[in-house]
């Protein structure tokens, strides 16, 4: 059984149930079996799993390709991560601000950067600002984008903190930055770690995008190896995409796990105000 | 700025433009499909299923789209599946949608008040027309708001689709770099574009919105 509140739509099944339910399960191992035959039938048949094709990955020259590769990935990642909190804390702090035209300018860049697609961004500013270094101009992208929707998970972490916390703070006679930075920011990570982890990883995917501006990220050297090695079946890219997935779907798996286990920590621990208010 | 108006480029944009909404309403027609059928699948009471669900929606909403895109245009026809392009990227863009589709429609099902899902089954519903008449289409309103996030983020991730050779309006921004016109003026005009298409979408969730309210 899965959580409680799915259970709720159907019954404890009786024992005609449990036959019917029980024929259902296996007519769809059937299904999910064949799908997966037919999968592996397409792989086989046109020679994907023979060794010529996955023979490069043996070479020292195509792993040193792959893991340079992923450094640059990371390098990207970290950097981008690194600012876009940065540029979300400053972003949020406008957007909380007394100040209305402070407020209405960084509502305005929130806005704009959050409806932009990240690729015509990035596209622009390799075109514009830095023809000789796609690596800033994906970063950059990546942190004017990000940095606004962390803006707003920050913010509303922020508002999400009861009134009486700020109010009592006041009342104390701590002044606005004060109570911004030892009372409500401190409480609103803590609430809002889950959903800044889980902007992360789509961060981390949007670091491919720095391929289509010939960053030489794991996608670009996975596109670069698959187009230079030709094998008698034909020039491997489906190795290529299998081993890519695996790394890049087990690097955002690994995020999101973290993410998971903060949330159910948070519910766990003793602090359940702020969980609940988030 | 007056670029739009000159050598065709009018029409370059128009068709662009065209391309992309096109593009993304047809994804967005398989993602719901998809993600309702995926939606079904996380809740129901067949293991296999659920688990299907699971590991499907947890592989896609973890791949970047650029790696999906390079998978489907690359690698399927290496296995002799041989479609259009427009008819590949609306397969990646439908299938990487339709996993936030169904977290979506999930968080949604579990909103609908426990007694809804008790009367029906009390009535002798079983689990399909509990799921399809009862609790579906109050979930339907109460997902709106966090649906329209992940339909205004649809043309955005449309982009992408322009680096694999489909004219849309990531085409018409390297089309007309390459002319030799303004990077920025280019750009001020495909953001316009976005821009107004986001609002649109917008709009149309918030007229749903209005139009299905109950009040409670």
């Amino acid at each position: 059984m899965s959580s409680s509140s799915s259970t709720v739509l159907y019954d404890a099944p009786g024992p005609r149930a449990k036959v019917r339910y029980r024929g259902f399960g296996v007519l769809s191992l059937l299904g999910i079996a064949a799908l997966l035959w037919y999968a592996y039938d397409r792989l086989a048949s046109t020679g994907q799993f023979s060794a010529a094709m996955w023979n490069p990955f043996q070479y020292t020259a195509v792993q040193q390709r792959i893991v340079d590769g992923l450094l640059n990935t990371l390098s990207a990642f970290g950097v981008a991560a690194a600012l876009s909190l940065v540029l979300g804390a400053l972003l949020a702090a406008g957007r909380l601000s007394d100040h209305r035209p402070v407020r209405a300018a960084a509502t305005a860049i929130v806005q704009f950067f959050r409806a932009m697609p990240l690729l015509i961004m990035i596209f622009a500013l390799y075109h514009s600002m830095f023809a000789t270094s796609p690596f800033w101009a994906l970063v950059t992208g990546l942190t004017l984008y990000n940095g606004a929707v962390q803006a707003e998970i920050i913010r509303g972490g922020v508002n999400a903190v009861p009134r009486g916390q700020s109010e009592a703070a006041f009342a104390l006679g701590l002044r606005k930055s004060q109570v911004m930075l030892t009372i409500l920011v401190p409480q609103a990570v803590r609430s809002m770690l889950p959903a800044i982890i889980g902007q992360l990883v789509v961060t981390l995917k949007d670091t491919s995008l720095g391929w289509l501006i010939t960053y030489s990220e794991l996608l670009y050297v996975g596109k670069l190896i698959a187009s230079n090695t030709s094998t008698p079946q034909g020039y491997p890219y489906i190795p290529v995409t299998i081993v890519i997935s695996v790394i890049y779907i087990g690097m955002c798996l690994a995020l999101t796990a973290l993410a998971k286990w903060i949330e159910a920590r948070g519910r766990r621990g003793a602090n359940r105000r702020t969980s609940v208010a988030a | 700025m007056g670029i739009l108006f000159e050598d065709g480029n009018f029409a370059l944009f128009r068709d662009s433009f065209l391309q992309t909404v096109e593009l993304s309403a047809l994804s967005a027609l398989l993602a719901l499909l998809i993600g309702t059928l995926l939606a079904a699948f996380r809740v129901s009471p067949v293991p296999a299923l659920r688990a299907f669900g699971t590991v499907w929606v947890n592989v896609f909403r973890n791949t970047p789209l650029t790696l999906l895109f390079f998978a489907v245009v690359f690698g399927l026809p290496r296995l002799d599946v041989h479609y259009s392009s427009f008819v590949f990227a609306v397969l990646a863009l439908g299938i990487y949608t339709a996993s936030f589709v169904c977290e979506v429609l999930r968080a949604g099902i579990n909103t609908v008040p426990l007694g809804q899902a008790e009367a029906a089954r009390s009535l002798g519903m079983g689990f399909g027309q509990t799921l399809t008449l009862i609790v579906l289409p109050q979930a339907a309103r109460t997902v709106l708001g966090p649906m329209s996030s992940v339909f205004i983020a649809l043309p955005r991730n449309s982009a992408i689709a322009g680096a694999f050779s489909i004219s849309e309006l990531y085409g018409a921004q390297q089309t007309l770099n390459e002319r030799g016109y303004s990077i920025l003026t280019i750009f001020f005009w495909v953001a316009l574009a976005y821009l107004f298409l986001s609002a649109v979408i917008g709009l149309i969730f918030r007229f749903l919105e209005n139009r299905l309210a109950v009040a409670r």
